[in-house]
């Protein structure tokens, strides 16, 4: 739960907003470029400063975190496979349209066939709230489907909270959706 | 030539350490290139070259003089919140001003400098086959716990932070083993030859290994194989260690890359 969250880094850029997450949502963080949607999505998890307002978790809480860039360099000998498992998801096997890149290495794969990997490496482990930053950028239309279907599985695992700048997907992926002001 | 100096007994302690090395090096190596910290190995090697010199001055042994100024240079790049190659370069530079200064101004310094920058493996004795036999024990030990922490930190560096889990001594772990290493090999292959198995062996297996599994044992066999045949033509051929371990490793690589139709 978040009390009128303010987030920045030299200076507050975000807020201030209050919301509470459930276990079983997916919850869309939305608002115009500039309004410091990934920079409250990075105070969740340590990598913002909160400047003023108060954020409670509950005790034991884990988290999964997906950056707006995920790691990608020019030489990565891992397998899909081999990523997953040192993400640590491995919770279940994932879906169809994943397994065909498991043999193969990761820096062969496309932006978007990476970009969906990355985030079933956070989606496909054990943590309670998965929160997701831009998880539809490089994705065509069939992938962004797909994703959003594993978000609606996913929502009877654990809370999502995934910042968009993309409505519609919010709007289909989402159990409800919070507008950050500029 | 000599080739009876292949089955002289003399050199069975060295062919081991040398052995020892050429598979634990490469696998260091690995992880150096997976955080993008291979220049690290050559500062730490500088480093480990110059305080054994140093050391011997002090009447301390180079096999332990080496080592204590590496570990120096690891807790410095770990807390030293020093940025990028910067830590790297400065290691490299007081590593070679203080050797190089050294061996001009000490009788032995100046024997022990050549043999630093030309490679000693075969006067390697009972005390680097401690050495290095210890320094594979630790890597046995270390590498299969810190690799999985280190790919994540590499990989996914928000997940730590978002469970509160510091990474440091994970770093820190590393960084010691990468000096000990360092160290060690300085110590008996020399300054570039050690440098060239934490660096060549990784490079080649990052181009060309189908996976991470795959690139620990291309690394692991071709800085063994590329050792042993070393070894081999330099006895034979009367040559110094180092430059032929270096020379043929590249000649490995440019052969491979050449078959694979691509350029380095």
């Amino acid at each position: 739960m978040a009390e009128a969250l303010t987030a920045g880094y030299g200076g507050p850029v975000s807020g201030p907003l209050s919301f509470t997450l459930a276990r079983g949502e997916v919850v869309g963080l939305w608002g115009p470029n500039g309004s410091g949607k990934s920079t409250l999505l990075k105070s969740l998890v340590g990598g913002a400063r909160i400047f003023s307002g108060t954020l409670y978790k509950a005790n034991g809480l884990n988290l999964a975190f997906q950056d707006q860039r995920p790691v990608r360099r020019e030489e990565m000998p891992f397998t899909g496979r081999e990523y997953l498992h040192y993400a640590g998801a491995d919770r279940e096997s994932p879906p169809e349209r994943l397994r065909s890149w498991l043999n193969r290495r990761i820096d062969e794969l496309s932006g978007g066939q990476f970009q969906l990997l990355s985030v079933w490496a956070a989606l496909g482990g054990h943590a309670d709230l998965v929160l997701l930053d831009e998880p539809t950028n490089n994705l065509d239309p069939k992938s962004e489907s797909l994703l959003i279907e594993i978000l609606r599985a996913e929502s009877k695992h654990r809370t999502v909270l995934l910042v968009s700048h993309e409505r519609e997907f919010l709007r289909a992926a989402c159990s409800r959706v919070l507008e950050l002001k500029p | 030539m000599n080739p009876d100096a292949l089955i002289d007994p003399l050199f069975q302690i060295p062919f081991l350490v040398g052995l020892i090395l050429a598979a634990v090096l490469p696998l260091i190596g690995v992880l150096l290139r997976l955080r993008n910290e291979w220049l690290a190995a050559l500062g730490l090697a500088h480093l480990a070259g110059a305080s054994a010199l140093a050391g011997l001055a002090f009447g301390i042994p180079a096999v332990a003089g080496g080592p204590m100024g590496a570990a120096a240079g690891a807790l410095l790049k770990t807390f030293g919140r020093i940025q990028g190659n910067t830590i790297y370069a400065a290691m490299i530079l007081v590593g070679w001003s203080t050797t190089l200064l050294l061996a001009a101004n000490t009788t032995l310094g100046s024997s022990m400098g050549h043999a630093l920058v030309e490679g000693q493996l075969y006067f390697a004795g009972t005390a680097q086959l401690v050495a290095a036999s210890l320094l594979m024990l630790l890597t046995i030990a270390l590498l299969p716990k810190l690799m999985p922490h280190l790919i994540r930190t590499e990989f996914f560096p928000g997940q730590g932070q978002a469970n509160h889990r510091f990474a440091w001594r994970w770093h820190l772990g590393f960084d010691l083993l990468v000096a000990v290493g360092m160290a060690v090999g300085t110590g008996t292959v020399g300054l570039m030859g050690a440098f060239a198995l934490v660096f060549l062996p990784p490079w080649l297996a990052f181009r060309t290994a189908p996976s991470w599994r795959g690139t620990l044992i291309i690394a692991l066999v071709t800085g063994t194989l590329g050792y042993l045949i070393a070894f081999a033509l330099a006895l034979y051929f009367d040559q110094p260690f180092g430059p032929a371990l270096v020379a043929l490793l590249l000649i490995g690589m440019a052969l491979v890359e050449t078959a694979r139709g691509r350029s380095i």
